[in-house]
């Protein structure tokens, strides 16, 4: 199958699937208890009964629940993502401004773990029963079994009171200007703790399929071809076995990337990094649904994109893939 | 961090000997006269806000950057006076009809144009038609303007609420050139783009981030304020904030909610606390009876549940008894509260008889009825842990309760606007004067289904409505602080809600600021001589 026909398809795919969430995630929104017009009123600090009439009139939360999914559709179509009920303001902005936060935090983390993740489960495979190998397996465990709030109350009390060498909360200083190395460092010190947080989650599953996937490649008999042959360990290991071991990992990274949103929300929370996860949070405390669909929207065209290249990462591994995806 | 603390404290230290000389009356163009509280950044904790206009929307999270934004007629001190502030002079007349603003000439908005009583005839006719407390200007008829610089409110009765109703929070003067080019106030884009004449003005509002102020140096009071700048993070996760607290990433937290984190804050050598500045917002928590639903329709059985519920014992259980108990439908902290009223002691024969009577005897089982309760989502002292108490107590006398906690505030509002409940936590606010936050609870004519904050209890006492109506008109301040009584008297005595005590608020702030907010609308005023001392600036 050609390569464009091939791409083709899956944007096709990728479409009927995000008409999919989009329906589904208003039904669901809807679905929780809890009227947008009673939260603004709340914030208010109370309001006629006139006045919510106007809030919901305001919002089209006054028409029957087909009628608004219809509206909310075609605006969605037509490339408007809706109006927030709750912070004012057109969502695709209130988006745009968050996500590169979002990003940032979310590369950060998967770019550490799966570096760092890989290369623990090498060493674990190169002596599974040596007490590094231990060690890493109940790392991993650990990092991966404890719940991510817990993590990020844990090392904000680490490193951020009991040995205060990194900022408790938000991306920048407020006092810095927002330009030059300067800022650049300052956002990396801020970033520190939230990734590690995020990364935490991620590294033990990269180092248990990286363990795995290494003591298989390391027991196969083109390994022990490339030893006879005279190779460097080194040269076995990362250039031989590695490059078959990968192709699980690549898999966990590609679906990770579906689940790094939820992980976000409570990391977000926790630091007060302005990204995404945290506006989600608010916009689901508010019942401001058209924020959470635009965000859940983004975040299904990030999952969708991510699928893609996720397969695109097989064909380029390994060229067996080329005829079935 | 510590090495610009430093450089910073040199060179105000430099400058003391010049301080002090321009203390008063000069041109508001003039250059700045060096003074030893200028200058220096806040950072603080602010609140997620729609927006920052308090014209049309209550409540602290706009009320905080609002207040610093817009001026008022009027300001008050911490013994309920009101001061002038864009009002240098004020009449109210003695038949209490209207009520005459002398205004400051000097003042202008953060644009450059004059504050003239156009705004502020504009300003009340928009506050009045949108502002969501609709008791505070009811009766005003209008604003005339003989000049510039004298606005007569015109009342249709004598309403004596209206001095608090100029308050900072209540009355912004909104510049009607801006506001009142014909576009929806409610969707205005100045709303979050604002323009005012108060201390500061705005110069970024990232909304669910942060919002920046930036001291306007044209502000009509000489030589303030101090700051030069405010910016206001918002945290969202509690202990994140306090821990940004005690790292002196930021240095005011304005509302502490709970006991626990204020004497945790206020153990650290850097950080002061203050419970002075909660009187006027009055907020009390409560627990809401449902009098239209059986059995919490008979009176007898809700007195009956307040003699069993304790409140001395679960305050020392839960807030380590450094919460006094809230009598009565007004906040302790004003001055038309009263201790003249039922208070419940604990009483279990008494509680045990009054269900008796009311015709719930205990069944076979032990129990007499079962009933639910719905906590507000927040600390657990003030919501899920009084349910938890209350459970126990009831329990001694055959009642079940059955708690419903709600995962966040629009589940609970949802259940208590729509009055699908039996027993809920609450905490409302009183707003200054009774009128304008404590009628609308107990006011029959105010039973509205679907409204959160109004009279969510269905509670009807022709006698209440009546005291109600005539104390709103009262101008004889000591007749009016007798209706008040009774009216309490009369509400505790039927129960409608049972008040539990004041919101234990607290203001936490690094000790090297000065001049903290302490009056009765606390952090809700200007913060005008609010300054760094010179070794803590930052």
């Amino acid at each position: 199958m050609g390569r464009l026909v091939w791409l083709a398809r899956r944007l096709v795919h990728g479409l009927g699937l995000m008409l999919a969430v989009l329906v589904l995630n208003f039904v669901l929104v809807r679905l929780a208890p809890g009227d947008p017009a009673v939260v603004i009123a709340g914030e208010m600090g109370g309001a006629s009964a006139q006045v919510m009439e106007q809030i919901r009139a305001q919002y089209g939360l006054d028409r029957s629940m087909p009628e608004q999914l219809l509206r909310y559709l075609g605006h969605v179509l037509s490339g408007d993502l809706g109006y927030s009920f709750y912070f004012n303001r057109p969502v695709a902005g209130l988006v745009f401004e968050r996500m590169g936060a979002t990003a940032l935090l979310v590369l950060a983390a998967i770019g550490s773990a799966l570096v760092l993740g890989t290369w623990l489960g090498i060493v674990a495979a190169q002596r599974p029963r040596g007490v590094a190998a231990q060690m890493v397996a109940i790392v991993s465990v650990a990092g991966f079994a404890a719940p991510v709030f817990w993590t990020g109350m844990m090392l904000l009390l680490a490193f951020a009171s009991y040995w205060p060498i990194f900022p408790v909360s938000g991306m920048e200083d407020v006092g810095q200007p927002r330009h030059g190395v300067g800022w650049l460092v300052d956002v990396a010190h801020h970033l520190v703790l939230p990734a590690s947080t995020l990364a935490m989650i991620y590294m033990a599953q990269y180092s248990r399929q990286a363990r795995a996937g290494m003591i298989a490649a390391l027991g196969a008999d083109y390994i022990r071809t490339a030893r006879a042959k005279g190779l460097g360990e080194a040269r076995v290991v990362y250039r031989h076995a590695l490059a078959n071991a990968m192709i699980p990992v690549i898999t966990i990274a590609g679906l990770q990337f579906g689940q790094v949103l939820a992980g976000a929300v409570l990391v977000e929370t926790v630091y007060s990094w302005p990204g995404l996860g945290r506006l989600a949070y608010e916009s689901i405390l508010r019942r401001d649904s058209p924020t959470l669909l635009g965000i859940l929207l983004g975040s299904s065209v990030m999952v969708i994109l991510a699928n893609l290249a996720t397969d695109a990462a097989y064909r380029l591994a390994d060229p067996r893939m080329r005829g079935v995806l | 961090m510590t090495g610009s603390i430093r450089r910073r404290g040199v060179l105000s230290g430099a400058s003391v000997a010049v301080a002090g000389m321009g203390a008063a009356g000069m041109g508001p163009a003039r250059a700045q006269p060096i003074d030893p509280k200028r200058g220096g950044t806040l950072v603080m904790l602010g609140a997620t806000t729609r927006h920052v206009n308090p014209a049309i929307q209550s409540g602290t999270p706009a009320g905080l950057p609002g207040t610093q934004i817009f001026a008022s007629p009027l300001r008050f001190d911490d013994q309920w006076n009101p001061l002038p502030y864009l009002a240098e002079t004020w009449v109210l007349a003695p038949d209490g009809l209207s009520l005459t603003l002398n205004l400051v000439k000097t003042a202008v908005f953060h644009d450059g144009a004059p504050v003239t009583s156009a705004d502020v005839a504009f300003s009340i006719a928009v506050i009045q038609k949108n502002h969501p407390f609709k008791t505070m200007l009811e009766p005003v008829t209008g604003v005339d303007t003989p000049d510039p610089h004298t606005a007569i409110i015109r009342m249709a009765r004598a309403h004596p609420a209206i001095l608090l109703a100029m308050s900072p929070a209540l009355c912004p003067i909104l510049p009607k050139h801006v506001y009142g080019d014909g576009r929806d106030i409610l969707t205005h884009p100045a709303n979050t783009a604002p323009v005012g004449s108060g201390p500061y003005r705005l110069t970024e509002f990232k909304a669910g981030e942060s919002i920046v102020l930036e001291r306007f140096d044209r502000f009509f009071i000489p030589g303030r304020p101090y700051l030069d700048k405010i910016v206001m993070r918002i945290i969202a996760d509690v202990p994140t904030a306090l821990l940004a607290m005690e790292r002196q990433e930021i240095n005011y937290i304005p509302y502490v909610t709970t006991v626990r984190d204020a004497e945790r804050l206020g153990k650290q050598a850097h950080i002061q606390v203050s419970e002075k500045g909660f009187e006027g917002i009055g907020a009390l928590n409560w627990l809401a009876f449902n009098t239209a639903k059986k059995p919490l329709d008979d009176k007898r059985v809700r007195q009956g549940l307040a003699y069993l519920a304790d409140r001395t014992r679960m305050l020392r259980v839960l807030q380590g008894g450094k919460v006094p108990v809230a009598l009565t439908p007004i906040h302790p902290g004003s001055p038309l509260y009263t201790t003249d009223v039922n208070r419940y002691e604990y009483d279990l024969k008494k509680a045990e008889a009054l269900l008796d009577e009311a015709g719930y005897r205990k069944g076979a089982d032990g129990t007499r009825f079962k009933i639910t309760i719905d906590t507000i989502p927040g600390a657990v002292e003030t919501s899920t842990g009084v349910a938890e108490f209350l459970r126990g107590q009831f329990k001694r006398a055959g009642v079940e309760l059955e708690l419903r906690t709600a995962p966040d505030f629009p589940t609970w509002a949802q259940r208590v606007a729509g009055q699908e409940f039996d027993l809920a936590t609450d905490a409302v606010f009183n707003w200054g004067d009774p009128v304008i936050g404590v009628h609308r609870t107990y006011l029959s004519r105010n039973i509205r289904k679907g409204v959160i904050w109004s009279n969510t209890q269905s509670y009807a006492n022709a006698k209440v409505d009546a005291l109600l109506d005539t104390a709103a008109a009262e101008p004889d301040p000591v007749k009016r602080r007798g209706e008040y009584a009774e009216f309490q008297k009369i509400v505790v005595d039927d129960v409608p809600i049972l008040f539990l005590h004041p919101f234990p608020y607290t203001q936490a702030a690094h000790a090297g600021l000065k001049g903290l907010p302490t009056t009765i609308w606390g952090p809700m005023a200007p913060w005008d001589d609010l300054y760094w001392e010179a070794a803590a600036r930052r």
